[in-house]
């Protein structure tokens, strides 16, 4: 399986029954979904950093809580390490799980208030019945290092109050990498940390990376993806309509979206103000997807053509887009 | 920018009683200058006093809370008579959109009714001249006046955030305070709303102080950036000189801790955290986690000095160069 990718998801497909109500289900109204993710494909090599971008709503976090098995998908299939986790019994996928881990955004809310950094971090090694007790200590002890919290004595018996933000989200990150795990879910890893410190957890993401990590990295952030993703991914309502090299996608996008996304986003130097590209409305609610390009109602240069046909990503000047003007 | 600052706010502090002898000093001796329809972006990190600054400007701190420092609207004190001189300027001149205002409005009460409420506590206007008033102001923000009728929930996130806006305006105030206006909000809805805050300013000749921790949204919308360390304004100046020639280093690791769409160099973090504001400090409060610190830093607090045109700072480092060069 060397050259297979770590995690390859394949026309995934996730969709929430809406509550009809009681007077709904009497009048046998017809059930509707929320089409929150609907048919996409990624991989993620091993050492790799792929960013998923995209605005609230888009299904970002939906697929990671389905490459995490942390939902059954409607369809489609998710590959780690060559094997479909989306049929598996909940039994047959607790070794599966050691191969992936996921770190999630609010290192305030993620951590037990009453565990000590040690506690928190040998939970997973119980769970999974690894190790004695000697050498789950030694493994924390490691895991805390990999983080950054080093020496590992100081943090040891800490609570998380006592801890920073920036620390206590070494510590989430920590009690992922203590399972050696092969693939590393972030969800939106700093975007409640200081600015100060936001640089110091992307770096430490950067370093596993290098190690052969693969790391599928979800955030809201174009710029914090651009700085640290070899590739990026651009979702909109459940969709990716555009894929490749982070500066490949972010200097020449070509989806009449993406680069939209990129015109609003505020750059560092005052000297660099350009007319931003404010698209019209809101995104759609995903009960109700547009037919034809479901970016057709508020593209700039939709036209009847684009109602008809639904897009799927194709070559474009070294990336992907999904979009029949191209 | 001529004429008088409409807002001037000099030696700020700010003190919470924590009970038991405990002490907090949020806010040491910050000053603040505004001209009429200038942006201003006041940033810094999460606890260094911008939102206790901006809390203080509407003498809306809570009971434990005491205050010293002059706060000048039009040249007038307006701190000197404490609450009594103070509640006439509250929202008549000088108002606040609070963080999460958009979450704020009371879901089971028509917008329009909310912002007819607030002119009527102010005597602004009251009855049909209120609802008049309050259509203009939705049309102001980007809203139709009939959606006056809408309750909170039917409005998306942005909309809300735009009759928060709507609501401040409510008493033609000339100081606007807006406080992180966009945090919660989509890079695209952000965007409209940052074109938002600089139309009215321009239209209106509103003055903004952009408060937030997000070093490019003042890049982009404000003429001049305050940046906020430790309770105290650290460097002032035109947004231009202090992106070009920043001459704190807080301000200088603060950009190059920001991810940027163009940034070819890399993203470095400004290692350790603030200090604690629970003590007196020696020195300059940045000298621990300071790139370039020497023996004076620790020994010895900066002064905000001149260190160019309209652009201050209070580093040791900054004086000793404007010293050393020729008159």
């Amino acid at each position: 399986m060397s050259d297979a990718p770590l995690l390859e998801v394949r026309d995934l497909q996730v969709h929430y029954p809406l509550p009809r109500g009681l007077a709904g289900t009497l009048a046998r109204r017809e059930e509707r979904v929320v089409r929150a993710v609907d048919g996409i494909s990624l991989t993620v090599a091993a050492g790799e950093l792929v960013a998923l971008v995209g605005e609230s709503g888009c299904g970002k976090t939906t697929t990671a809580q389905a490459v995490m098995r942390m939902l059954v998908p409607q369809a489609g299939s998710v590959e780690i390490d060559g094997r479909d986790i989306a049929p598996l019994s909940e039994r047959a996928l607790r070794p599966v799980r050691r191969e992936a881990q996921i770190v999630f955004q609010d290192p305030y809310e993620s951590l037990d208030p009453r565990y000590r950094v040690r506690d928190t971090v040998v939970e997973p090694l119980v769970i999974h019945r690894i190790g004695s007790r000697e050498d789950r200590t030694e493994r924390v002890r490691e895991a805390l290092e990999r983080a950054g919290l080093s020496p590992a004595e100081l943090y040891l018996d800490r609570f998380p109050h006592e801890l920073s933000g920036g620390q206590r989200q070494r510590v989430a990150i920590a009690a992922s990498l203590v399972l050696e795990p092969k693939l590393l879910v972030a969800d939106e890893p700093v975007s409640m940390l200081d600015v100060s410190v936001r640089a110091g957890i992307l770096d430490l993401l950067d370093g596993l990376r290098r190690g052969g990590l693969g790391i599928l990295m979800i955030t809201h952030d174009l710029s914090t993806a651009t700085q640290y993703a070899d590739r990026i991914m651009v979702m909109y309502l459940g969709r990716i309509v555009e894929e490749g090299p982070a500066r490949e996608v972010v200097g020449n996008p070509r989806h009449p979206y993406t680069q939209a996304l990129i015109s609003v986003v505020p750059r560092r130097d005052p000297h660099d103000r350009r007319q931003p590209q404010i698209l019209q409305g809101e995104t759609p609610n995903p009960v109700d997807i547009p037919a034809g390009c479901r970016f057709h109602p508020r593209c700039p240069i939709g036209d009847d053509g684009c109602r008809a046909v639904d897009p799927h990503l194709e070559p474009t000047q070294g990336h992907r887009a999904a979009c029949i003007k191209l | 920018m001529s004429g008088a600052p409409v807002l001037e706010v000099q030696d700020l502090h700010v003190w919470f009683d924590l009970g038991q002898g405990r002490e907090l000093h949020p806010v040491q001796g910050a000053g603040i200058t505004l001209d009429r329809g200038e942006r201003m972006g006041l940033v810094g990190e999460s606890g260094c006093g911008k939102t206790t600054v901006s809390l203080a400007l509407m003498g809306l701190l809570p009971p434990n809370a005491s205050v010293a420092g002059r706060v000048l609207l039009d040249g007038e004190d307006i701190l000197a008579g404490g609450e009594e001189t103070l509640r006439p300027h509250r929202w008549n001149d000088i108002a606040m959109v609070f963080q999460g205002a958009m979450n704020a409005f009371n879901p089971v009460k028509r917008i329009g009714d909310q912002i007819c409420e607030a002119m009527e506590l102010h005597a602004v206007a009251r009855g049909r001249a209120a609802e008049t008033r309050c259509g203009e102001l939705l049309e102001l923000v980007g809203i139709r006046a009939e959606r006056a009728r809408r309750f909170p929930h039917e409005f998306s996130g942005g909309m809300r955030q735009r009759a928060a806006i709507a609501m401040a305006l409510a008493c033609n105030p000339r100081v606007l305070l807006a406080d992180e206006p966009t945090t919660a909000l989509d890079v695209m809805v952000q965007a409209q709303i940052l074109q938002l805050l600089q139309q009215i300013s321009d239209d209106l000749g509103l003055a903004i102080v952009l408060i937030t921790h997000d070093l490019p949204i003042v890049a982009q919308t404000c003429q001049t950036a305050s940046v906020m360390y430790a309770g105290r304004i650290v460097e002032v100046g035109p947004t231009v000189a202090l992106h070009d020639a920043p001459r704190h280093p807080y301000t200088r690791m603060l950009f190059a801790a920001t991810p940027d769409l163009a940034g070819t160099a890399g993203v470095v973090s400004i290692p350790g955290a603030p200090p604690r504001l629970d003590r007196e400090l020696a020195g300059c409060p940045f000298a621990p986690r300071c790139d370039s610190t020497f023996a004076t830093c620790t020994e010895r607090l900066p002064r905000l000095l001149p260190v160019g045109d309209d652009h201050l700072a209070a580093c040791h480092l900054a004086a000793g160069h404007l010293a050393g060069r020729p008159a």
